[in-house]
């Protein structure tokens, strides 16, 4: 496969809607840079998909549970993985962070930013909440605001300046420190004939074998005996528990079922990549089933909430849920191990 | 999920905006649909949010009462607690509550008080009062 090398700048540049922030960023960016890859090829390719339960790491004083890879490994995977070059500047003054974002938008660039989100505007007040690593597009500046590409979002945005170089600039876990990134050097070919099933190996084995306990299904695993435990404890404190994991599954911009959907359509398309591949398609559904699975879950556990003091919290049918879905994505990923190791 | 199966609850949590999920439409080929949102996402979400209006609202209680420094409402009324204050300031702990301590409070340099303003985006006027209720988001 090849690509035009024409240079473009932001004029031409097109928002589009997709589920995350960070593949969204990523696909936007490289398909505005000649190779056109979709969000959910971004993030198969960047080998994204996770499960981590992190109890001892808390977000708002809530464990960590996350259904990706950590913040940044996107653009990683994809350097790594597809030989795309990405330039990245982070920054230690605002000043210099908001005059080199001025430059590049000169220079015709559209740049990726990696900011919170409680600090843009734009975003509605209910999904504001204290998080760092959110990333969208820069591609212009109009008098004061900057125009914005926010993946997760419908149409583009506008913002102030002293509204994103705040953005930019809040301290904390996950800090941005202003991160600027473009790419600065796409692959004419990409052979993903061989690319395709190395990541998706890599990809299960990271689900399967894990040295810790508590990421890939085995996390998921972890996750079900501590909703056991929660059941000796404020029945408050659990509900704002089982609120946390469902919003991490499905508020922070997953595409569904905690990435597992997204998954599933880059499996689709890795199947048609690769002469069709009838056994990827079938793991394809096989992952759409894991994800509903996941979906029925959220349903469980938000239905648990609702019940307030009136009913207990049916641990144990959670419980079996949490294992149900382990159980599901261990089948699928051995059966990608099978397909991916021939 | 099916791409008829898509929730389009219209959740107040969006606002009018919609997230794009993956659905695989009728000939099982995967695709990107536009969604006004479920509502067990809203439920999650809204728990959330209910619970930081509540600590909001108790430190805006305990403010009042006196027992604690306009810093302890503020930093709720921002979404925050101590650790996000703490990480965002670059103090420690330690002193962030010693500060939560009224009389501590009234007498800090001006110097930490822009450190507060500058992690909270509030004025140091807005800082040493308390307002006559926790205010929604601008």
């Amino acid at each position: 496969m090849s690509w035009s090398e024409a240079v473009k700048t932001h004029t031409d540049f097109q928002h589009k809607h997709f589920a995350h922030c960070e593949s969204g960023v990523m696909s936007l960016m490289v398909s505005h840079h000649g190779m056109p890859l979709s969000e959910a090829m971004v993030f198969g390719l960047s080998g994204a998909l996770m499960f981590a339960y992190i109890p001892f790491i808390k977000l708002g004083g809530m464990p960590l549970i996350a259904y990706r890879s950590r913040p940044k490994s996107i653009i990683r995977g994809l350097q790594k993985n597809l030989g795309i070059r990405m330039q990245m500047h982070s920054f230690s003054s605002p000043e210099k962070g908001m005059k080199k974002l001025d430059s590049l938008l000169q220079q015709g660039h559209i740049v990726g930013a990696q900011s919170s989100v409680f600090w843009l505007p734009y975003f509605p007040p209910e999904m504001r909440f204290h998080f760092n690593a959110h990333n969208l597009i820069v591609f212009g500046k109009e008098g004061d605001d900057y125009l914005i590409s926010d993946p997760v979002f419908e149409n583009s945005q506008r913002c102030p300046a002293k509204d994103l170089r705040k953005a930019r600039f809040v301290k904390g876990m996950m800090a941005p420190k202003g991160l600027l990134y473009y790419p600065c050097g796409i692959p004419d070919t990409v052979d993903f004939q061989r690319i395709l099933p190395t990541v998706i190996r890599k990809n299960a084995r990271a689900m399967l074998k894990t040295p810790v306990p508590i990421a890939g299904v085995r996390g998921i695993r972890a996750l079900s005996r501590s909703i056991v435990r929660l059941s000796g404890k404020d029945p408050r404190e659990a509900r704002l528990f089982l609120g946390h994991i469902v919003r991490m599954q499905e508020e922070i911009g997953t595409g569904g079922g905690g990435f597992r959907f997204i998954y599933a359509s880059f499996l689709q398309e890795a199947a048609t990549i690769l002469d069709n591949n009838a056994e990827l398609e079938k793991a394809s559904r096989q992952m759409t089933a894991a994800g509903d699975q996941w979906r029925e879950f959220a349903l469980l556990a938000v239905t648990a909430i609702r019940g307030r003091k009136k009913s207990p919290i049916p641990f144990p049918a959670l419980e079996q849920k949490l294992l149900e879905v382990a159980d599901a994505e261990t089948r699928v990923y051995k059966n990608l191990l099978g397909i991916c190791s021939r | 999920m099916e791409q008829n199966k898509v929730p389009q609850d219209r959740i107040s949590t969006y606002a009018d905006n919609k997230k794009a999920i993956y659905a695989t439409d009728t000939s099982g080929k995967y695709t990107l649909v536009p969604s006004s949102g479920w509502e067990i996402e809203e439920e999650a979400t809204l728990q959330a949010v209910q619970e930081l209006e509540r600590l909001a609202r108790e430190a805006h209680s305990r403010v009042a009462k006196g027992e604690k420094s306009t810093l302890f409402f503020h930093m709720y009324n921002r979404r925050m607690d101590l650790q996000v204050l703490s990480e965002s300031t670059g103090l420690f702990k330690w002193r962030i509550k010693r500060h939560f301590r009224p009389a501590v409070f009234r007498k800090l340099s001006r110097k930490i008080l822009t450190r507060y303003c500058d992690a909270l985006g509030i004025s140091r006027e807005l800082l040493c009062s308390l307002p006559p209720q926790s205010d929604e988001l601008e």
